[in-house]
């Protein structure tokens, strides 16, 4: 395998296990360029990468600037709610307008499912997917691979519980993917109004049931309830959810002493997890953020026509 | 000064004709059919070599989108359309801008289409203004030429809305067109509810959402005696439904639409806002049932529902974009190479879905090849491939997700009211 040899990172599902694997190794030797005190590297010298984010991010935007800064690239960010587009601009002409001033890579979040697919049909540059709707979140699910691999050296094996809003995750829809083509065991978990029967297609259990799920994972993955994804009653109250599902310090009690808890915030605190369990030796919560920056480095790197580091070159 | 029709394989669905016919037309009728017709002097002779020569055909789900979207497609744009796409006759849905809700709208839309070359059929609506709530000024749209009712794009959800309607509409013979959806089932979705929709992280539309509400109005058309057509069938629930209500003897016939014989809903992924309408695209087992119901008769009519939007509104996230494909030009290939070339249906079979049968739903007396009948026939040849692509396609709007197949089945002649209005790739 020599590079990604991709245009686009649309999803997770055009992914081979090799390439997943391919960008965590160049992820390690990138998290080691940017934890270091010069934290720069030219691989992107001369390329303009623009964030494009039409849902509210903090973390995800931020994370794919300071990679491509980190990288040498120019990088603007096209502020969704002060540009044409609040004049009723299309995301095909805003995007034209960005390629005609030669912008190379394009990152977008787009609260409308499949809208980097459709960008990417009609356009020139490169388009990575910053989460598009419920659909995917690929660079999520890199990084959430990524963090899991470092802590405990392979996804292969494990049992990963991902809980909560199913239906309307992009998370979990490319988590799960991930995982299963590394060779985990999956398991989702929410209330079933939130957990349609045709997640079964990606090879996992589901269960709507956290407690008896909760002594056999390794590692679970707490999902933010999207209140503002919320279409009609799907769950009665916050209060019931919070009791079904929050991974309560009681119910972490009764976890496997070693196990991983990951968030692909931002974090309700109190509903889905409770501030102990946050902020526990069991969290990577935080190390998953420092991780997102490697993961999306080595993306841009690879997109770029990368080659992979020989082993040990990282170190 | 007629015309002869020579050397054609005659099809006549209705008297279940299929034989080698000549055809004499003069004036506006079909003045003869038999064996070896000669031309009197003066008459035009057209020798169609094989090819077939059908009723004119009849499309009885179409959108003109005049008055109000005159930009996207106009009553005689239109109907240059179905002329070259072998339709002699069309009937418009009346959810344009305003809506076709009094007698002055409906005679708008006659005088429109009298410059055009083929016969367009209006359809009114059921409710004043489509918003399901009183029933329109249904005898006055009648006597001004409405052949139909129908709030197309939109269901009735009023039950009792809907009961008067098919109630009223008895008295002067016309049927009750239902776009049957229940709305808050199908919650703003956006294509097909199961593994695909799940998967491509699009709200779904429940195949149920359609399925209630045909239940309900078919339960409706028993109480009130109505005449039910339910429009744009997509699903294998809703065959059903229609075949058991015909066999309990309801007044309750149907459509479908070449999409939904002719592709699933894994198209969504490949072709995005090309591949989404309402209904939307099912399964492939909801496919394989279509062409089921077409064959046993639970279908009655296939209907194209051509719908054109501008490519500015197609071309944005599939979220955004309105419902519906054109449907007109990629009509008679798709029921030539899906129906009859790869599902084994009869030319017979296959074309009393576009002639008689929609003719007779909506009274228009057509859709035959007999002696004294309005002279509307269509020429096709069905050996002849043809490469679905802009040059092919002369709509306006080419939102379809057919660009680029190749398919069979050639409109060589359309002729209507006696006169060719298509022939050698134009529209006369």
């Amino acid at each position: 395998m020599n590079s990604l040899n991709k245009k686009d990172l649309l999803d997770i599902k055009s992914l081979s296990p090799d390439e997943i694997m391919l960008i965590c190794k160049t992820a390690t030797y990138f998290k080691d360029v940017f934890t270091r005190d010069v934290k720069t590297v030219p691989v992107l010298r001369g390329k303009t990468v623009c964030t494009l984010f039409y849902e509210p991010s903090t973390r995800t935007r931020l994370s794919f600037e300071l990679a491509a800064k980190m990288l040498s690239a120019n990088t603007v960010n096209v502020p969704v709610t002060t540009s044409s587009v609040v004049k009723g601009e299309s995301l095909i002409d805003t995007v034209r307008t960005l390629e005609a001033m030669k912008a190379d890579y394009i990152v977008m979040r787009h609260e409308a499912s499949l809208a980097p697919h459709f960008l990417s049909q009609n356009i020139n540059a490169s388009v990575i997917n910053g989460g598009d709707g419920y659909h995917a979140h690929p660079t999520q699910a890199l990084l959430d691979t990524y963090s899991i691999i470092e802590a405990r050296g392979s996804v292969e094996g494990l049992h990963i519980g991902i809980i909560g809003d199913i239906k309307h995750s992009r998370v979990a829809r490319s988590d799960a993917i991930a995982f299963k083509k590394l060779g985990a065991k999956v398991t989702l978990c929410g209330p079933s109004t939130l957990l349609p029967d045709e997640f079964k297609q990606y090879d996992v259990d589901i269960t709507y049931n956290l407690d008896e799920l909760l002594p056999k994972l390794d590692v679970i993955n707490m999902l933010r309830i999207q209140r503002e994804r919320q279409r009609g009653s799907l769950f009665p109250s916050i209060r019931e959810y919070n009791r079904l599902y929050s991974l309560t310090d009681e119910r972490f009690k009764r976890c496997k002493p070693d196990i991983l808890v990951m968030h692909p915030g931002p974090m309700n605190r109190g509903i889905e997890l409770d501030d102990a369990v946050a902020d526990s030796p069991n969290s990577i919560i935080n190390e998953q953020v420092t991780n997102g920056v490697a993961v999306r480095m080595a993306i841009f790197y690879l997109l770029a026509g990368g080659t992979p580091f020989s082993d040990g070159e990282g170190n | 000064m007629g015309i002869v029709i020579k050397n054609g394989r005659f099809i006549d669905p209705a008297s279940n004709t299929d034989d080698k016919l000549d055809i004499v037309i003069e004036k506006n009728r079909i003045k003869d059919i038999g064996n070896n017709l000669h031309p009197s002097s003066g008459d035009e002779v057209i020798d169609v070599k094989g090819s077939l020569v059908l009723p004119g055909l009849i499309d009885m789900h179409v959108h003109f989108r005049e008055p109000g979207r005159e930009d996207v497609e106009t009553i005689i744009g239109g109907s240059q359309i179905a002329a070259k796409s072998g339709f002699t006759s069309v009937c418009t849905m009346p959810n344009t801008s305003p809506v076709i809700d009094n007698q002055a709208l409906v005679r708008f839309v006659i005088m429109e289409a009298e410059k055009g070359p083929i016969n367009v059929f209006p359809t009114a609506n059921i409710t004043k203004g489509g918003k399901g709530e009183e029933i329109s000024e249904m005898g006055e749209l009648v006597k001004g030429g409405a052949v139909a009712f129908t709030d197309d794009g939109k269901p009735v959800m009023n039950s009792l809305v809907m009961r008067r309607a098919l109630e009223y509409s008895r008295m002067f013979n016309v049927p009750v067109l239902s776009h049957a959806e229940d709305k808050l089932l199908s919650d703003d979705g956006l294509m097909n509810e199961g593994i695909n929709s799940v998967r491509l992280g699009l709200r779904g539309i429940p195949r149920e959402a359609e399925e209630v509400m045909i239940a309900r109005d078919i339960i409706l058309a028993r109480l009130a005696h109505g005449r039910l057509h339910i429009c744009h069938v997509s699903s294998s629930g809703s065959v059903e439904l229609v075949r058991r209500g015909k066999s309990d003897g309801i007044s309750v016939t149907c459509e479908t639409a070449p999409h939904y014989f002719a592709l699933n809903d894994n198209a969504i992924e490949e072709y995005l806002s090309m591949a989404k309408m309402n209904p939307p695209l099912r399964t492939e087992f909801d496919r394989k049932e279509i062409i089921r119901g077409l064959k046993d008769g639970a279908i009655d009519v296939i209907a194209t529902d051509h719908a054109p939007h501008a490519l500015f509104e197609k071309m944005q996230e599939i979220e955004y974009t309105p419902f519906g494909i054109i449907g007109l030009e990629t009509a008679v290939p798709l029921i030539i190479t899906e129906l009859v070339r790869n599902n084994n249906f009869s030319y017979i079979e296959a074309f009393s879905k576009v002639t008689c049968n929609p003719s007779d739903i909506v009274n228009l007396g057509r859709g035959r090849l007999k002696h004294g009948e309005m002279a509307d026939i269509t020429i096709i040849n069905p050996e002849e491939k043809i490469l679905i692509d802009d040059k092919f396609l002369k709509s306006k709007c080419k939102n379809t997700p057919f660009i680029g197949q190749t398919l069979y089945g050639k409109v060589e002649y359309t002729i209507c009211n006696g006169e060719v209005v298509y022939a050698n790739n134009q529209v006369r």
